[in-house]
């Protein structure tokens, strides 16, 4: 029993974050219909850039959960910028062009960002510090969940609270909504698009950032190449659930983070991709559309 | 009547080729030096080759052994096993004493057979593949460097004689170098029978995090792990090791012994255990050999340099105990008298291999790796 949650907090701290990245793949998705293949490399870039700030502030005197904050505000800035400009540069001039070009387009953003941080940063892995501090808790609590693991769990579930609140009550999250619908009705009642999907990039960008910097902290390691594996495995949650459904992101991705610890702990770890992936060839075999995908008709 | 003339001319020919090579042979030692010398492979071989020729200039202008001088032949396999026989063949058909070489394993198993039958030693600097030595059918071979297995076999010696570990995790990276030490090190513990391998599992690099990994290793309750793969997956074994709060001792393979490991361990990296290659730079008998080899050639020596000065080095050295050349004095000389070579002190054990080389076990202790004895 006790290992069995021990594997559960596992599996739920891999799945909140598989599920910050995963909303930004299903946002972006659930809007234009495209998949964007450089969004692992805005969660790798929010990681560096807390990295970076986090050092200058503890030279510059900082300490403990300051520089968390400060560090964290400034990746979610700098991700957003570039989640924003990435949008601007790569997609919006495709907008109209066959469905094809924006998604090469996008895989050429992934590799040109993780290139791009490989030549002015580094190929080695860096050591991110441990930001999020290590209480020392009873056991058996200490190991079966610590601190960092649910600061992670904490910050994700408010981060999606917080998401829902701003599409279901909010101004700019009904002109979400009414896009997600149908642009062009959107745009003729008044909504304009283009600041729309900014927004929706901008969001999408905001929680890779969160993700990548609770990662960085917590795993204490990051390098250029971070943001593929992630990627890949948030995609695949955000199918998983459903791509452009946002419940069914956050679902998918806790769904994919159990299956791998629980592979892991009670099978192999040597196998738990060839289980995550396994569950995700199940499921599309028997729900195409995803666990919570509604079956759209292609519209013609 | 001719033909009778030219015939005996021919054989007058052939004697006189003959007879200065057999009087030659009182008074030189022929060593072959046997490796890839052309090709590919070639920075593996020419070194080697390098150190003989510099050792025998050396002990030449010094008189000699036994007042014989010494004649280096080096000869080219290209790592090559079908060219590595035909090597060998025109080795022995030289009638050389000693071999140095082969550089590669698969050349070397394919020479040594050949060397058996003409009952020649061979001395490698550089085959470390585990059965030339350990199956026992080349009794005639000996090497200067560490078998493959040679880290594996530390690691798991230390866990459960030093540590006195009863219940080993083995991870590994799944790659070719991980999981080979890791093979290495549970067949050497199994072998041994004094801890269990509770746990033989591979992980994924690259995945987010190893925490299902370590609870697993957990509730085996194991009091030790091995690890066999690279420093950024033992870095993050170890923190979330301590994340979990399991203080259990953590073994990796050289490569996670470097500053890659320190520095992205940090403070987690404390205490861990890694073994490594001996430190041999502080042997004067290594920095001469480096520092004539720059001053001659205007470069740092290349691959398998010191242990190729090292074969050359015992084989001397034992031809000089032994009295002369001859295979039986020779073997009781390799293996019973220690001498100072460029990878240190050693000597050969029953099996050709040599004692003195290899790894060493390092800790981490206040952010540096320190040599334990």
């Amino acid at each position: 029993m006790e290992y069995f949650l021990e594997l559960s907090s596992s599996g739920l701290v891999r799945g909140s974050i598989y599920a910050l990245i995963a909303l930004g793949y299903t946002m972006v998705y659930g809007i234009i219909q495209l998949i964007n293949f450089a969004h692992g490399e805005i969660y790798m870039i929010g990681a560096f850039v807390a990295l970076i700030v986090s050092g200058v502030l503890t030279i510059y005197g900082f300490s403990g959960i300051s520089i968390l904050i400060l560090a964290a505000l400034i990746a979610v800035i700098y991700a957003a910028a570039y989640g924003y400009t990435l949008e601007k540069i790569a997609y919006r001039p495709l907008r109209n062009a066959p469905r094809l070009s924006p998604l090469i387009s996008a895989i050429g953003m992934s590799l040109f960002l993780q290139n791009y941080v490989l030549l002015a940063q580094t190929p080695d892995f860096l050591r991110f510090p441990a930001l999020i501090p290590d209480f020392e808790f009873m056991e058996p609590i200490a190991h079966i969940m610590g601190s960092p693991e649910l600061v992670i769990v904490v910050t994700s579930a408010v981060s999606m609270v917080g998401l829902t609140v701003l599409i279901k009550y909010t101004r700019i999250g009904k002109a979400m909504r009414a896009t997600q619908q149908d642009m062009t009705m959107a745009r003729l009642v008044g909504v304009n698009v283009d600041n729309v999907i900014s927004m929706t990039f901008i969001i999408g960008s905001v929680l890779a950032a969160i993700g990548g910097v609770l990662v960085g902290s917590y795993i204490g390691q990051i390098n250029f190449y971070i943001g593929f594996m992630a990627g890949v495995k948030a995609f695949t949650a955000a199918v998983l659930g459903g791509i452009g459904n946002i419940p069914g992101a956050v679902l998918g991705a806790l769904v994919l983070g159990l299956t791998e610890a629980y592979a892991a702990g009670y099978i192999s770890s040597a196998y738990e991709d060839v289980f995550a992936f396994g569950v995700l060839v199940l499921i599309l075999i028997f729900r195409p559309s995803g666990l919570l995908g509604k079956a759209v008709k292609q519209k013609v | 009547m001719r033909k009778t003339v030219i015939k005996n001319l021919v054989m007058v020919a052939l004697l006189g080729m003959i007879m200065p090579a057999t009087g030659f042979a009182a008074d030189t030692i022929k060593i072959g030096v046997a490796g890839p010398h052309t090709g590919d492979l070639a920075p593996y071989g020419i070194p080697t080759k390098e150190a003989a020729e510099m050792v025998a200039a050396q002990v030449n202008a010094a008189g000699g052994v036994l007042g014989m001088q010494i004649e280096v032949l080096p000869m080219d396999d290209q790592c090559k096993p079908e060219i590595a026989t035909n090597a060998a063949t025109k080795l022995v058909s030289l009638d050389v004493d000693v071999v140095i070489g082969h550089v590669c394993s698969g050349a070397t198993k394919a020479a040594m057979g050949i060397y058996k039958e003409a009952k020649i030693i061979a001395v490698s600097p550089s085959a470390t593949n585990p059965p030339l030595t350990q199956s026992g059918d080349y009794p005639n071979f000996y090497r200067t460097i560490a078998p493959d297995d040679d880290q594996g076999k530390l690691a798991s010696d230390f866990a459960t004689d030093k540590l006195g570990a009863k219940r080993i995790a083995i991870l590994h990276d799944k790659g070719d170098y991980g999981k080979g030490f890791a093979d290495f090190a549970k067949q050497f513990i199994e072998a041994g029978g004094k801890a269990e391998v509770v746990l033989f599992e591979g992980v994924t690099p690259g995945a987010m995090d190893y925490s299902a990994v370590v609870q697993k290793v957990r509730r085996e309750k194991a009091d030790a792990v091995i690890f066999g793969g690279y420093h950024p997956e033992a870095s993050k074994l170890v923190s979330q090791m301590n994340k979990k709060r399991m203080k259990i001792p953590f073994i990796g393979p050289d490569g996670v012994k470097g500053n890659g490991f320190l520095e992205i361990a940090g403070k987690d990296a404390e205490g861990v255990y890694a073994t490594g290659p001996m430190d041999v730079s502080d042997y004067a008998v290594n920095q001469k050999a480096k520092a004539d080899y720059t001053s001659k050639y205007g470069k740092e020596p290349g691959t398998f340099f010191d242990q190729g000065y090292a074969a050359m080095q015992v084989i001397l050295n034992a031809i000089e105990v032994a009295g002369g050349t001859e295979y039986a004095a020779l073997e009781k000389a390799l293996k019973s008298s220690y001498v100072d070579t460029a990878v240190g002190k050693i000597k050969f054990d029953a099996k050709g291999d040599a004692e003195g080389v290899g790894f060493s076990v390092f800790q981490v202790q206040d952010g540096k790796f320190v040599e334990l004895n």
